[in-house]
């Protein structure tokens, strides 16, 4: 195994009292650097405890997550999450936020003016310098999610970790976030892994599509890579065969072949 | 009536109302909306009203409670006195809280501030402890398991029980006044901060895990402000019940405080007096209480709602 971030047969079990459920069943993967990987699947088919176990917030029953050669143990900053809900700390501003996160992840590598430079240029990434100020309370649903990437992606990481970020979020602010994502992985080269429940986001944005099988014992059930070229274009797409055929790919799969039990 | 372990609504910070970012540079957004200050003389008058909207009723409330106790009262045979005699009766208590002739012979205001000094002292120890043990106690799942019922069990204590307790212990009123209050403020400060400190969302937990904090920071960082709304409602139910525990120790131990005043004024069948006294009391209390609760307002600031 050659891959940036490789997940290895990975088993997950939860027990709670005397049952014991297992959620993901010998999961492989491997991501290469620079990729853009999207999971997708029916929720509670167990895309978000993958994504945890990459994130060592998940510690799984059997099987290993390595990432550039590192076995994982336990969360860090150079897998850095971007949670559904944003969490940013409501009592921190959202330069305060961000700034905390560079604070720990950079102590003793730059200076506090580099560290105060670098949370502004973060800031800039995802257009939110002019909010600065302001307290997560005080402003939009996008706008805090656009604060809580600025807030993983000021933390350098080998790979970004994307739980569902758009889901909370209407129709025109989920689209202008993803535009503002694709463009930062095009700009920043970042590996991106991305839990998303939304068909056409995930054709939209990703290299590879990972569709998962419903749970329990949930499991890879096929990757589907898309051949769109970059950058790619909202309204171009809307007319682009290859596009239509990745959407109808992912749309077979989740509908026809591995429906939902449980609506 | 002790501890209730659910938030006082603690008037949440508004926010103005946020437009989604629909164009790459939203500078216009999330602006709070400007008041009219065009309209200056009627920007004024509007806010005049509102503030005599909120100060009239309760004044018309208590002078028709005085009217009607002046009624009930009149009669100069009648067990307790009327609002005018009482004014008669204690006028130099009213009038001037600061005189001081000594041996106990003094104005209110210097009770007052003794028994404020022994909350403030008895008060600023059960915060203390009382916000360390409780994290301690929120924070770990068997910690809370063996001491919650404990707890439980002790908050329920009248405060006076306390006190031959800790004068047996203490042999000295001033000691034994102080512990009372910290004995009686410390449960709902504990209680409040554990329970803040449980209901702390995960994602929170997350993030530090992620930035893996150490111990240190995960708690002064991340687990300390997200109780804070928690702990201040605590600390505002501990203030309470420490001017309650205050007012009634000092009524047995006797020397300067608003408590022994009271007492013996009892003694000396100056039940004028003693109205003059209580009117303080309920004051100063109301006072604790709102000090309390702007502390709190200004330290949680964002903390109450994301």
């Amino acid at each position: 195994m050659s891959a940036y971030l490789s997940i290895e047969q990975i088993d997950v079990t939860f027990t709670r009292g005397r049952t014991v459920s297992n959620v993901l069943r010998n999961v492989s993967l491997g991501v290469d650097r620079g990729d853009f990987v999207t999971v997708i699947g029916h929720s509670g088919c167990g895309k978000s405890t993958l994504l945890n176990v990459v994130a060592g917030l998940v510690e799984p029953a059997t099987g290993a997550v390595i990432v550039d050669g590192v076995s994982v143990a336990g969360p860090g900053p150079d897998r850095a999450v971007v949670f559904q809900n944003h969490s940013l700390l409501p009592w921190l501003s959202v330069y305060e936020n961000i700034r905390i996160a560079v604070d720990k992840v950079f102590a003793g590598k730059k200076t506090g003016k580099e560290r105060h430079a670098w949370v502004l240029h973060n800031l800039e990434l995802v257009q939110m310098i002019h909010a600065k100020d302001k307290r997560p309370n005080e402003i939009s649903g996008g706008m805090k999610q656009r604060v809580g990437i600025a807030r993983a992606l000021a933390m350098e990481p080998k790979v970004l970790l994307l739980d569902e970020p758009f889901g909370a979020l209407d129709a025109l602010t989920r689209a202008h976030l993803q535009d503002a994502i694709a463009e930062i992985h095009q700009r920043l080269g970042t590996t991106i892994v991305m839990i998303t429940h939304d068909v056409d986001e995930a054709v939209l944005l990703s290299d590879r599509i990972v569709m998962m099988t419903n749970g329990p014992s949930a499991t890879i059930g096929e990757i589907l890579t898309v051949p769109l070229a970059r950058p790619r274009k909202r309204l171009d797409l809307a007319e682009d065969g290859a596009y239509h055929h990745c959407r109808h790919q992912v749309l077979e799969f989740l509908y026809a072949r591995h429906a939902s039990r449980a609506a | 009536m002790t501890a209730t372990v659910t938030r006082l609504p603690l008037p949440e910070p508004e926010a103005p109302p946020a437009p989604d970012v629909l164009s790459p540079a939203p500078d216009v957004a999330a602006e709070p909306p400007t008041p009219p200050t065009a309209d200056k003389p009627g920007y004024i008058l509007e806010s005049l009203r509102r503030f005599a909207g909120a100060i009239v009723p309760p004044i018309v409330t208590i002078m028709m409670l005085l009217a009607v106790w002046q009624w009930l009262c009149a009669d100069p045979t009648a067990l307790f006195p009327s609002p005018l005699s009482i004014w008669e009766q204690s006028r130099e208590l009213i009038t001037d809280p600061f005189f001081n002739r000594g041996n106990l012979d003094m104005g209110l205001f210097w009770h007052v501030s003794t028994s404020l000094q022994r909350v403030a002292i008895g008060f600023a120890m059960a915060a203390g402890v009382g916000i360390l043990v409780g994290v301690i106690v929120g924070a770990n799942s068997l910690a809370h398991r063996a001491v919650d019922p404990l707890f439980q069990v002790l908050r329920t204590i009248p405060p006076l029980a306390w006190l031959p307790i800790s004068l047996a212990i203490l042999r000295e009123a001033q000691p034994s006044a102080l512990f009372v209050i910290f004995i009686t403020s410390i449960w709902p400060i504990i209680i409040n901060t554990a329970v803040g400190v449980r209901n702390l969302p995960p994602d929170y937990l997350n993030v530090g895990r992620v930035l893996q904090l150490n111990p240190l920071e995960m708690f002064t960082k991340i687990m300390l402000p997200a109780a804070t709304p928690y702990i201040f409602t605590g600390l505002r139910i501990g203030v309470g019940m420490s001017w309650l525990a205050i007012i009634a120790s000092e009524m047995l131990l006797g020397g300067v405080g608003i408590g022994f005043f009271i007492w013996d004024q009892y003694n000396a069948s100056r039940i004028a007096d003693i109205v003059v006294a209580l009117a303080w009391v309920g004051g100063v209390g109301f006072l604790l209480d709102r000090f309390i609760a702007l502390l709190g307002q200004f330290a949680a600031r964002g903390a109450a709602a994301s």
